[in-house]
């Protein structure tokens, strides 16, 4: 293996970097608290007829597997068609609702993933898969610590954005 | 299989990696034949990307030879030669199907990081960082191609794997800056960069009918190889006042379209460079948006600008009131470009678009740290490193 150094080795590590960046770069913040946080339908636009989202009524695969309230409505214009849902039960709040969004079972984090994959599957027929993550299979180094704070970086911002 | 991955700022290792494999029934493994040095990169070796990780391969403009499919792959077969283009798409999204593939709906599994800063995701893209996707890059030797009958075009035979490799990411992106920035015949351009991309947006300026074409940077040998291979006139930033001198060779007009081709680590001269190194110094903003402004004050009112420079976050001074009061149409975008890339490399083989005088130096991959300090000093009138896996 080979280990070259370029150009002058800056003093920001990465975790400076990655630090400085989630500092600099917050999403713009409305001044208000959405008051309906809790129960806003999340929705994707399928570029495919209304028909074709829902044949015979029966929804895709990964939102018929859970328990969620669901819309379908014609996109304005040539937009394909509008796919709202949201979970039925209510959600966690507080602490039980960071402690779901860290294990990956927030009820809204799971249809917000469903939403995604029916609109890949309906698209293009299938879900992409990312690539296999390197860094953990390499055995401990100096970029392990590094590679934490860009993990936690990753985590959190799945926060529940547009779809 | 053998690959070159970022470790932290400023520092890639060459390492062993598992070979890639299909993961998608519309994948395909390509094996690398050559993959290039991008701008781009410079700004993840700077640490001004975000979300890379130690061990994430790098590299997004390469050519290579199909080995594998997957069962749901149509138009390839092993043994084809193909250039990939850097942005990955699904091509039957909305924004895919309206040709805006580096918006592409589906192919970035991981589009919350950018959601979350940008109010919108975008495309996923090779070996560029986790807010792009996490794909690995193509300074490997193989590499994983998803949606592959929509990523990957064949090389006309004759054209040469180095000419035919600038379609992959150099030559569609200064297409889109000419064509998305609205050249029309009789038009007068600027073009702000003469690395790759910025040639690249010169001579598709060229070819979309501009009458006149000027390139600015301040390497020497950068300026004489656009004035040669793409025909522009140059203009050298240092020795001269840019504004001053592009009024005077446009009838106080100003360039009617503006294209940067630069990005975030633009060098400045003067009380502008210091302002923007205390402001880096004190960690308030990491982006230089030189050329930007300066394109946004050289252009004609009512003209328009187009940033191909990538940015990633904010910038401060943006001269908002030049581009509203002037009536400027100022745009910008990852490339798309699928829309480009047949077209582009019938031009390769007729030889209107000359693009292998950007591989100034070719390289295994074992030296890929030593070509990426070359490529950043811009030492020994380096423009593009070319990898060769097959060295
Ligand atoms: N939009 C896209 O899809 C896309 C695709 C590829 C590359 N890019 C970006 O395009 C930019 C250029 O890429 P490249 O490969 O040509 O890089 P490069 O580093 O080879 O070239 C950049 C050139 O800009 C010149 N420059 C620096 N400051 C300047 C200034 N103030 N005025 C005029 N010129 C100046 C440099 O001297 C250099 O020659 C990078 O920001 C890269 O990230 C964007
Ligand atoms: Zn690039
Ligand atoms: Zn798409």
């Amino acid at each position: 293996m080979k280990r070259v150094v370029i150009g002058v080795v800056s003093v920001a590590g990465t975790g400076v970097v990655v630090g400085r960046w989630l500092a600099s770069r917050r999403r713009a913040s409305s001044p208000v608290k959405d008051p309906r946080a809790q129960h806003r339908w999340m929705a994707v636009t399928i570029n495919c007829h209304p028909d074709d989202v829902a044949p015979d009524g029966r929804l895709p695969r990964p939102l018929a597997q859970l328990d969620v309230e669901v819309r379908v409505e014609k996109a304005p214009g040539d937009r394909g068609t509008e796919l709202y849902a949201r979970p039925r039960a209510p959600v966690p709040t507080g602490r039980a609702a960071v402690l779901a969004r860290l294990r990956g079972d927030h009820p809204r984090e799971m249809v917000r993933t469903a939403l995604r994959q029916v609109k890949s599957l309906i698209e293009t027929g299938e879900v992409l898969r990312p690539d296999p993550d390197l860094t953990r299979e390499r055995p401990a180094r100096a970029g392990r610590a590094r590679a934490k704070v860009v993990d936690m970086a990753l985590a959190r911002a799945a926060g529940e954005e547009r779809l | 299989m053998k690959a070159v991955c970022w470790q932290g700022v400023d520092e890639l290792t060459v390492e062993r990696v598992p070979d890639p494999g299909i993961l998608n029934g519309q994948d395909a493994i390509v094996k690398v034949l050559a993959t290039t040095t991008c701008g781009s990169d410079l700004h993840l070796l700077g640490g001004y990307v975000s979300a890379m990780r130690p061990g994430d391969v790098i590299g997004h403009e390469f050519l290579g030879e199909i080995v594998e499919t997957g069962p749901d792959v149509r138009r390839h077969r092993p043994g084809d030669r193909v250039v990939v283009c850097s942005i990955i798409g699904c091509g039957r999204c909305w924004a895919c199907r309206h040709d805006l593939w580096s918006l592409c709906e589906n192919s970035n599994p991981t589009p919350d990081l950018a959601e979350t800063l940008w109010g919108g995701s975008t495309a996923g893209v090779f070996g560029f960082s986790h807010m792009m996707g996490g794909f690995h890059g193509s300074h490997a030797e193989f590499i994983r191609v998803p949606f592959a009958d929509h990523n990957a075009f064949p090389v006309p035979e004759g054209v040469e794997d180095t000419s035919a490799l600038f379609t992959s990411d150099a030559a569609p992106t200064g297409w889109m800056g000419a064509d998305l920035g609205g050249v029309k015949p009789g038009d007068v351009v600027a073009v702000w960069g003469c690395g790759g991309v910025g040639q690249m947006a010169a001579r598709a300026a060229m070819l979309l009918g501009a009458e006149r074409v000027i390139s600015i940077d301040r390497f020497p040998e950068r300026l004489a190889m656009t004035a040669r291979h793409v025909g522009s006139e140059v203009i050298d930033y240092t020795a001269t006042d840019v504004l001053a001198e592009l009024r005077e060779r446009t009838g106080g007009r100003g360039p009617d379209v503006c294209i940067e081709a630069v990005g975030m680590e633009a060098h400045g001269l003067g009380p502008d460079q210091l302002y923007e190194q205390a402001k880096h110094q004190l960690k308030i903003e990491q982006e230089r948006p030189f050329a930007v402004r300066e394109a946004i004050f050289a252009c004609r009112p009512g003209g328009s600008v187009f940033i191909l420079g990538v940015f990633s976050g904010t910038v401060n001074r943006f001269p908002l009131g030049a581009m509203m009061n002037k009536g400027l149409t100022v745009r910008g975008a990852q490339q798309h470009g699928h829309r480009y890339i047949p077209m582009l490399l019938d031009r390769v083989a007729r030889g209107e678009l000359v693009t292998s005088h950007l591989a100034t130096h070719i390289m295994s991959l074992d030296e890929a740290p030593l070509g990426y300090d070359m490529f950043k000093e811009k030492k020994d009138g380096c423009v593009r490193v070319v990898f060769r896996p097959d060295m």
